[in-house]
């Protein structure tokens, strides 16, 4: 292992590779480039041996790795956004027809009106899709994250897509150091993909089916039973990681400071690093506060929550996408963790940094704020009051 | 016209690779044209398919009619997903394992699948693509599509007091999949089940990217006889209507000659519903005229006489 | 079969479903006249038409939906079409 100082994607990329897909197809957006711009050139420089499949949209790039993946072959793919919901229809086929291709979504706001910054509505848009959905807090963890993705989808039990979801720019363009992981190593912690059905004249099956009311509602049980399966599955490869790479950021969660908190923020993504040098901010001054990040946003880890959460009082949920009529995602899912609990904690939710809006220390603060101040209430937060014509 | 057989009777045992049980209508021209492609590709192949009647009537869980693997993504993707079936085989070292063979209706081909398409061929993927042409969305029940004909009447372009059916003329499909520079293109019909054969062995036996567009009837939205499905499919080529050719590296090179004189496309329209409209009233005969001016301009392009 | 794993169907399994109750007419085929062309067995959609030797076909009627094609292709008129007793 050898930390580096490297991009985000590029480190992404690198990671990747290591994992030895045999076909990675993709599409170009902004800010998915140089992921896949990397692969691409160690593929052409004959580093990596892989299929790398040019295609003419992202539609037929998640088509490409289903048809892969199903021969038999470990599959990667890349994208956001726009590209991301141009997928979202091969998204649903390929957790359906239980195919375990990775894949990143770099996070970034959807257009109208276009926008090439970061939030996290892509991602979000797809999560009743059947793919697991991990989320990366810093360049480190979206690079492990990605070999620890591999592993869980291709488990025998899980046989579900992976996607590990990371913020556009704030992440894939930042240069950190990483820990790489050596060819050796990977191959150590991450076994050949042998799946037990795929396409081949040896056992002439068929994929992709129709099922009629007599057999949809099971194929949907067995999905939400295996999410479920998952849960255990995700936590053990974040230990088995740990045990061989010395590297722990969560399993399904990670919690910081939480134990004796009586404010929690709960959040998904980079701006967990900023929650945290608040959090020990104002630690220093006294005040109990804690962080917890989602680590596995689907499957949801329900119970890892609540155990987290129950003696808090107070819990300010932040997040970076909305459900449009209906407001904050991930705060009604906090909220129903706690539902016929014998304690509820106040949970506040608010919304921000959507399409890049910076993500000030003032905003955070602020949050924290208004959740000691406020009865439990869900509000975006650092609009431009200039823009809005008052409150 | 005559045909010669296709198999010899060694191969009776597992005649048709393309297992009955199917649901495709009575008489159905695809369900025909599918089993005489799989016949003469052989076992040693993994196809996919778009969605669409074919893939409807062949996969109905927990049955399955194919012989052979197979998989069924979504409506415009199957040149995509053969894509990634091809790609994976060659980087999982078993490129000697199977031919790839596409396959999709005329709608999810030359319509929604027509970008999907485009890149299976642009990218030189070692495939051969099949459309099965009956002229219209059959699986949602007969709406128009890129590839029905001029004047046909389907659920989406109806004859009314301002319509004669589809008012736009047949997409050149063939001509667009020529352009991608590929090595090999093909029209067929169920009416010739050697010159399929013939044309599927060769298609297989040239690397690279295929297309093979083969004409078949649909009795359900054709609204013809089911029992003349190979007769309706025999007039269209005999009229002119379905120029059956070759083409290598964009040039024509080989058509079937219609027999002479040409057959009068009235003979192929009358015997279907779907162009029932246009004998009702004397200015239908301006619209057929208008369809046999389609006919000729096919017999002269092909040198089809 | 899989439902559990993406409803994975075995290979040629549809011949579970005996679409010969669709039948309206029935092919007979009289066997006097035939010559082999093999028209009924390569135009039957639904594959069910077989040649044990030269001159002898049979259908499988537990399939045959009854179309006529065979019937309407047959070189030399030997198979007709009648109505189906049910
Ligand atoms: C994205 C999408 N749009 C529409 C449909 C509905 N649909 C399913 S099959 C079909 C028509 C198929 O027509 P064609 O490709 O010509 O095949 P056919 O059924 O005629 O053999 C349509 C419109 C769909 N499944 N997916
Ligand atoms: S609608 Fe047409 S194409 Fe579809 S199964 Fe029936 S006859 Fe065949
Ligand atoms: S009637 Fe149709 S289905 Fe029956 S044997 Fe003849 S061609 Fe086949
Ligand atoms: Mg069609």
């Amino acid at each position: 292992m050898s930390t580096t100082f490297i991009e985000g994607s590029i480190a992404v990329a690198k990671t990747v590779a290591v994992s030895r897909p045999h076909v990675i197809s993709a599409y170009p957006i902004t800010p998915q480039t140089h992921i896949v711009e990397h692969l691409s050139e160690l593929v052409a420089n004959g580093e990596l041996k892989s299929e790398f499949v040019n295609v003419e949209s992202e539609h037929s790039a998640a088509s490409v790795v289903l048809g892969s993946s199903a021969t038999g072959a470990r599959t990667y793919t890349a994208t956001t956004s726009q590209g991301f919901l141009l997928m979202i229809e091969v998204l649903f086929n390929i957790a359906g027809m239980r195919l375990p291709v990775v894949m990143t979504c770099v996070n970034r706001a959807v257009s109208a009106p276009i926008n090439i910054w970061n939030d996290q509505q892509d991602s979000m848009t797809a999560r009743d899709s059947g793919w697991i959905q991990l989320y990366a807090e810093d360049n480190q963890e979206a690079s492990d994250m990605h070999l620890q993705a591999f592993k869980i989808a291709e488990n025998k039990d899980i046989m579900l897509p992976v996607m590990v979801c990371m913020d556009g720019f704030v992440l894939t363009h930042s240069f950190d150091p990483v820990e790489l992981i050596s060819q050796e190593q990977v191959d150590k912690f991450l076994p050949p993909f042998k799946p037990e059905y795929y396409l081949t004249p040896k056992n002439p099956l068929t994929f992709g089916t129709l099922v009629g009311p007599d057999g949809y509602m099971e194929t949907r049980y067995f999905i939400e039973k295996t999410m479920h399966a998952s849960l255990q599955v995700i936590s053990d490869v974040a230990a088995d990681f740990h045990n061989q790479f010395g590297r722990f950021q969560g399993g399904l969660i990670d919690t910081y400071k939480v134990e004796d908190a009586s404010l929690v923020l709960v959040a998904m993504g980079s701006i967990i690093g900023t929650i945290k040098d608040i959090v020990d901010e104002l630690r220093a001054k006294g005040q109990k506060v804690g962080v917890l990040k989602v680590r596995s946003y689907r499957p949801f880890p329900k119970d890892e929550i609540y155990k987290a959460l129950n003696h808090v009082k107070e819990i300010a949920v932040l997040e970076k996408a909305v459900s449009l009529g209906y407001g904050g995602i991930l705060v009604n899912e906090i909220k129903s963790v706690f539902y016929g609990k014998p304690k509820t904690p106040k949970i506040n939710g608010f919304i921000l940094g959507l399409g890049g809006r910076d993500i000030t220390v003032d905003t955070i603060h602020q949050t924290i704020k208004e959740t000691v101040k406020a009865s439990s209430e869900e509000k975006f937060i650092g609009l431009n009051e200039a823009l809005i014509g008052g409150k | 016209m005559t045909t010669t057989t296709l198999a010899a009777p060694k191969e009776q045992s597992c005649q048709t690779l393309l297992a009955s049980g199917h649901t495709a209508c009575t008489g159905c021209g695809e369900a025909l044209a599918a089993k005489l492609v799989l016949g003469a590709a052989g076992p040693n192949i993994i196809v996919t398919d778009a969605t669409g009647c074919l893939e409807v009537f062949t996969t109905r869980f927990p049955q399955s009619s194919w012989e052979v693997p197979f998989i069924h993504s979504l409506f415009e993707n199957s040149a995509a997903v053969a894509s990634g079936v091809e790609v994976a085989l060659k980087a999982l070292g078993r490129q000697n394992e199977a031919k790839v063979i596409a396959q999709g209706g005329d709608g999810g081909t030359a319509d929604i699948g027509l970008q999907a398409l485009s890149g299976m061929l642009e990218r030189g993927h070692d495939i051969l693509y099949v459309c099965y042409d009956n002229e219209a969305y059959m699986n949602t029940g007969v709406q128009r599509s890129g590839l029905t004909p001029f004047d046909c009447m389907t659920t989406t372009s109806p004859c009314g007091e301002l319509s004669w059916g589809n008012k736009h003329n047949k997409k050149d499909m063939p001509s667009i999949a020529a352009a991608h520079g590929i090595p090999y293109v093909a029209t067929a019909s169920v009416a010739f089940p050697k010159d399929i054969e013939n044309k599927v062995k060769k298609a297989l036996s040239i690397t690279g990217p295929k297309y093979m567009q083969i004409h078949s009837p649909c009795p359900l939205g054709w609204r013809s006889n089911p029992q003349l499905t190979i007769k309706v499919a025999k007039l269209a080529v005999q009229t002119g209507l379905y120029p059956v050719f070759e083409m290598e590296n964009g040039k024509v090179t080989k058509v079937r000659k219609i027999t002479t004189p040409k057959t009068p496309v009235e003979e192929y329209l009358k015997i279907q519903g779907r162009f029932a409209h246009l004998f009702k009233s004397p200015k239908g005969k301006e619209e057929i005229q208008k369809i046999q001016e389609i006919a000729d301009r096919n017999i002269e392009k092909y040198g089809l006489a | 079969m899989r439902l559990d794993l993406g409803a994975i169907a075995k290979a040629g399994t549809s011949k579970a479903n005996q679409t010969g109750g669709w039948r309206n007419f029935k092919p007979i085929f009289h066997q006097k006249k035939c010559n082999s062309c093999d028209l009924c067995r390569i135009y039957c959609p639904e594959g069910c038409v077989t040649m044990i030797e030269k001159k002898k076909y049979t259908v499988d009627y537990a399939y045959c939906k009854g179309c006529g094609i065979c019937a309407e292709e047959c070189s030399s008129s030997d198979i007709e079409m009648v109505v189906e007793e049910k």
